[in-house]
């Protein structure tokens, strides 16, 4: 086996180097009833050549891939600089260990204290953590951090969160004591309806939104965020598209408590879900209760700056069964393809991937809008996704779509939501080019003729 | 060795307690805050909170480690030393003196006769370091 | 420093060119360009149609950084080099296998046909994807001996939380949700991983720690005197244990648990002593987690990402989290309807660019090389115990399996302590090894070399921890003040605990604050 450098004869002569004859002897505490007499049924070696052209083979048995793509949901196609790539390909960065060992890993750390620098400049919030496994459970996190901080039970989530996310929530809270109630959304608007103030009271933890929400309509945040703090319970925001960063007003200036986002569009291709990273931000007062790890800055005797993992007492290998959450390893390499990006990007680039969405989403509504069988099914706010009630059964006339032009136009919401089977959610980003959108526009026109 | 001041009371959970009339000032040991590292952040409780003896008022957090801290006698906060939130340090170097923690109102100052004595806390913590 | 070097053969280290790097936020400079968009290619809609101000940021992104692409490149690559990694030399961090990263397993995960497949693509239009997860759950299941696996879980500790949910629901379902509420203690020895009980809390479990005996294995009569009492949910042991030694009598644990009604969960982040030797499932392990990111080499990244696949019987099949994928003649699926799973772990499948590495680490090595891999890691362990017994207390007789702990007992009679001999140990080029951990030990260093070692480093390593001994003797400050080769020295830890800096702020807001 190539990556094992010891030859065969040298383990031989390692063996009786520290009196041992055969390997099976440093096996010899395992009780022999439990020792496997026969190889792993698991396949035999193949060389790389093999490897890399089975992969292949596998991968061309995913269709989506070579379409045009306006699929979104929580996970985005975007322009991803070269650079990125190269750089987490580093050895340094990608084969290193969390670092517990400041001396010797200063570059991890000085990336990390720019990752949490920077998420917290995007949302407006005063200290964000190293990362969470990614958006969804970021959002769990957040959840049963408003039950500590609040001391209360209840926690109040729209209806328009994104339905895994929710899943997850729910999934993480089933034993924890907390009552999960959904708020619904206006049928009109897509944002979250604005009797949600009354349903707040002395018990609930918190109010949990998405902005924008699965729907892509943008939420009133500051309002909600108003409501929450009248009855002291918190709010939190989660964002699945972390570009809306660059255009919406940011959570922080919405007086948000928590903040999470799925950082995926920051330099992160799809790969089919993950790995993905976790944004999480909160308010100043409540760094002490915040999930995950956090780097700080240090001096040596010498006066030197450096960084090092701080506040570790919040953590589970100190405080074990009453530690702020169980995390332990984290996001990093794709926390720093999220730094390289938005470091790259900068100030100008994040802002103007943000407008080109926003416009490029307002043609193509537009453009779907005035199809006929065609219409924009919710009239609030948008960034780059919208949902389009379509002239018949969503799901077959996509496929036809894909099948017929080899365009992904968009998510059927009858997944998540059986009563919406004409719906369709589609996103645009900057990837997508006029040509892109027109095309879909002209496919889409073949069923309202029908 | 430990410093352990003869006019203290003691408790096995390494506080010591100070009595004034029916106010008592409580803090942790040196031996505590020695074991314990480097003091970095203490939780403590709001004047007017009432604890049980024994029950946990706090905690005090090292670099590396966390440890309640408990009322060695029961009686209600009337003062937090406010001090520490900058200077938690204060704790380790004058662990007896401006490293005090809170002031209670003892519910009964006969209570501080049920504490060990200097020569009595050494001898524990002489025994639990073996 | 550089004399100290000259006394042994040990030439690991010397001084090298380490360039200074502000942070990106001090470089940027205004105006500065680092990417390249097309222009706009759709009519313009006036940008108060879309978005009423009121919705709109107004800070113009102040305080993020403009750079050039050269300053990103330069500044990373700056950076990078401050970092220990494993391609750099051995990185014996007891418990996080910190095994060779193949660069064949990263080409794997970067075929364009699954780093662009959307998650919400439609089941026929991801089959090859899903064919990997099916394959790598039919892989890990064998490995394990355990029939039931999902690939959800995002990390070991994401696994655990898991892993106990699917016993909490077991119990639930068996004893039903009244008699089940009696249950609720989780047995955790005490030299377990901390995030073991985290991980028990989530799940609205309370903990009882049995202690470990004398041989440093789980107290027996201490584990039944716990069973008797009629409460337990469960136990989670890690095994082999985090001192390195195989739980000889890990049948016999599993019956006592499994007699007072309880299942046993195993964390398996020392599964790299065990793959092709023995299957916790044969052991009567209930339900176990592995790490990709330990035993299957996926690179660690500086903290994750990992992946914490879950593996149970067929029992606690049912509550597993979902979907699960399953094969339905040649097509693979997604199967939700899965009325007892816990729920949903994670949005979307879990790490998937992970699953892809794992697989070609598995394929790579077949079953062969799993094995072969599994006794070198094993051999190499053992031969560092063998090397370092003379000069370091080892506190267990037994003979260590893939790690093995040893203690600072020796050194501190001269002030030397586990960590300046860690620190100490960089001097000499290689990265520390896990130190204070297990709690139980006190003074404890494990170390962990796993089988991407070879005999002359191995050798190095021994030497060098030989020589930081007698440095403890003869030369105590040097140790110490230890390292004395890096770019900056001991950082004061506990005055960044205390005023804690977690940001970069401009100057003048700096100040002002």
């Amino acid at each position: 086996m190539r990556y094992i450098p010891n030859s065969p004869e040298e383990r031989a002569e390692m063996l009786n180097s520290i009196g041992l004859n055969k390997s099976a002897e440093l096996f010899a505490s395992i009780p022999d009833d439990l020792l496997l007499r026969e190889h792993l049924n698991t396949p035999a070696a193949l060389s790389e050549l093999e490897l890399l052209s089975r992969f292949e083979r596998m991968g061309q048995r995913n269709a989506g891939p070579g379409r045009v793509s306006f699929l979104g949901g929580g996970a985005y196609s975007h322009y991803i600089p070269t650079i990125v790539d190269h750089i987490i390909s580093r050895s340094e960065f990608f084969t290193a260990y969390t670092p517990y060992q400041p001396e010797i890993s200063q570059g991890t750390l000085q990336a990390i204290f720019e990752f949490q620098t920077l998420v917290c400049q995007l949302t407006g919030m005063e200290v964000a953590n190293a990362s969470m496994y990614d958006g969804s459970t970021g959002l769990a996190e957040a959840v049963l951090m408003a039950e500590r901080v609040t001391k209360r039970s209840r926690v109040i989530a729209a209806a328009s969160v994104h339905p895994q996310y929710l899943e997850v929530v729910k999934t993480y809270v089933q034993h924890a004591g907390i009552e999960l109630q959904l708020a619904d959304f206006d049928k009109k608007t897509g944002q979250i309806s604005s009797t949600l103030g009354e349903r707040i009271d002395d018990q609930t933890a918190a109010i949990v939104v998405q902005s924008p929400n699965f729907f892509g309509c943008i939420e009133d945040v500051a309002a909600l965020a108003t409501l929450a703090h009248a009855r002291g319970a918190l709010m939190i925001v989660a964002v699945t598209e972390a570009i809306s960063f660059g255009l919406l007003k940011p959570p922080g200036a919405c007086n948000a408590d928590i903040v999470v986002a799925e950082g995926q569009s920051f330099g992160v291709p799809l790969s089919f879900g993950g790995p993905y990273v976790g944004l999480f931000a909160v308010r100043e007062k409540y760094a002490r209760q915040i999930p995950g790890r956090l780097v700080g800055e240090a001096y040596d005797k010498q006066g030197r700056r450096g960084f090092v993992l701080t506040l570790a007492t919040r953590e589970q290998h100190i405080r074990r069964e009453k530690a702020t959450s169980n995390i332990c390893t984290n996001e990093g390499l794709i926390a720093l393809a999220a730094t390289v990006y938005m470091e790259t990007m900068g100030r100008k680039g994040i802002q103007e991937v943000a407008q080109q969405c926003a416009q490029k989403t307002a043609y193509a509504a537009r453009r779907i809008g005035e199809l006929d069988g065609f219409s924009l099914r919710f009239s609030g706010p948008r960034f780059n996704e919208f949902v389009v009630r379509g002239p018949a059964e969503a799901t077959s006339q996509l496929r036809r779509l894909a099948r017929d032009r080899a365009i992904d136009g968009g998510i059927a919401l009858s997944r998540f939501y059986p009563d919406c089977e004409n719906d369709f959610l589609v996103c645009v980003t900057e990837i997508n080019s006029r040509e892109q959108i027109d095309s879909l526009v002209e496919g889409l026109r073949d069923f309202s003729n029908e | 060795m430990a410093n352990v001041p003869e006019d203290l009371h003691y408790s096995k959970d390494h506080e010591w307690v100070r009595p004034d009339g029916d106010v008592a000032t409580i803090g942790i040991t040196d031996y505590a805050q020695n074991s314990l590292g480097d003091v970095v952040y203490l939780e403590l409780p709001k004047p007017g909170e009432e604890f049980a003896t024994n029950e946990s008022f706090g905690s005090v957090e090292s670099v590396k480690a966390v440890s309640e801290v408990f009322t060695p006698v029961a009686g209600k906060v009337i003062e937090v030393n406010e001090q520490l939130n900058d200077t938690p340090e204060k704790v380790n170097s004058d662990p007896y003196g401006e490293g005090w923690m809170i002031k209670v109102r003892m519910a009964s100052p006969g209570e501080v006769d049920s504490l060990l004595t200097a020569a009595e806390y050494e001898d524990f913590t002489k025994a639990e370091s073996e | 420093m550089d004399i100290y070097f000259m006394k042994t053969s040990i030439t690991k280290v010397s001084s090298h060119l380490s360039l200074n790097e502000h942070l990106i936020f001090e470089r940027s400079q205004t105006g500065r360009i680092g990417y390249c968009l097309p222009p706009l290619d759709v009519d313009e809609t006036p940008i108060d149609d879309i978005l009423p101000a009121n919705l709109r940021r107004d800070d113009d992104l102040e305080g993020v950084p403009e750079v050039s692409e050269v300053d990103v490149i330069r500044h990373f690559i700056r950076i990078s080099t401050w970092n220990y990694s494993i391609d750099l030399g051995m990185y014996p961090l007891g418990s996080c296998t910190m095994k060779y990263n193949s660069r064949l397993n990263e080409k794997v995960a970067r075929i364009a046909d699954f780093a662009n497949l959307h998650p919400l693509a439609v089941e026929q239009d991801a089959q090859g994807a899903l064919q990997v997860i099916h394959e790598l759950q039919e892989c890990l299941a064998e490995i394990t001996g355990l029939p039931g696996v999902s690939l959800q879980p995002a990390a070991g500790a994401h696994g655990e939380m898991t892993g106990v949910m699917m016993i909490r629901a077991y119990l639930d379902r068996r004893d039903g949700e009244g008699a089940s509420a009696n249950r609720r203690t989780m047995l955790i020895p005490d030299s377990a991983h901390g995030t073991n009980p985290a991980s028990a809390h989530l799940s609205g479990f309370s903990v009882k720690t049995i202690r470990s005996n004398a041989a440093g294995l789980t107290d027996l009569d201490h584990l039944r005197e716990l069973c008797a009492h009629g409460e337990v949910a469960g136990l989670m042991l890690t095994n082999p244990n985090t001192l390195g030694l195989f739980e000889s009598n890990i049948k016999e644990i599993c019956r006592i648990v499994h007699d007072a009604g309880g299942l046993v969960y195993m964390d398996g982040a020392n599964m790299n002593a065990l793959v092709g030797i023995a299957r916790p499932g044969d052991m009567g392990v209930d339900v176990i987690h592995l790490n990709l990111h330990k035993t299957f080499s996926t690179p660690h990244g500086g903290g994750g990402p990992g992946s914490g696949p879950v593996c149970c019987t067929a029992d606690l099949t049912p509550f597993l989290p979902k979907p699960l994928v399953i094969k339905s003649g040649d097509e693979f699926k997604l199967d939700s309807d899965r009325p007892h799973s816990i729920g949903r772990v994670k949005a979307f499948y879990g790490n998937y660019g992970m699953m892809l590495r794992a697989l070609s680490y598995i394929l790579t090595h077949g079953y062969d090389g799993l094995r072969e891999a599994t006794e070198a890691a094993v051999l190499n362990a053992r031969y560092i115990a063998h090397g370092l017994a003379s000069d370091y207390d080892k506190p267990f007789e037994g003979a260590p399996m893939h790690e093995v702990v040893f203690t600072d007992k020796r050194q501190t009679r001269k002030g030397v302590h586990t960590l300046d001999i860690a620190k100490r140990l960089i001097d000499y080029g290689f990265h520390p090894m896990t130190i204070y951990f297990p709690l139980i030990v006190q003074g404890a260093m494990l170390i962990e070399p796993t089988e991407s070692v070879g005999r002359q480093e191995l050798d190095q390593f021994v030497a060098s921890m030989i020589s930081i001994a007698h440095e403890a003797v003869e030369n105590p400050d040097l140790v110490l003040n230890a390292p004395h080769s890096t770019r900056i020295g001991r950082l004061d830890e506990a005055a960044a605990a205390r005023k804690p800096v977690l940001r970069w702020k401009p100057r003048a807001k700096a100040d002002a604050a």
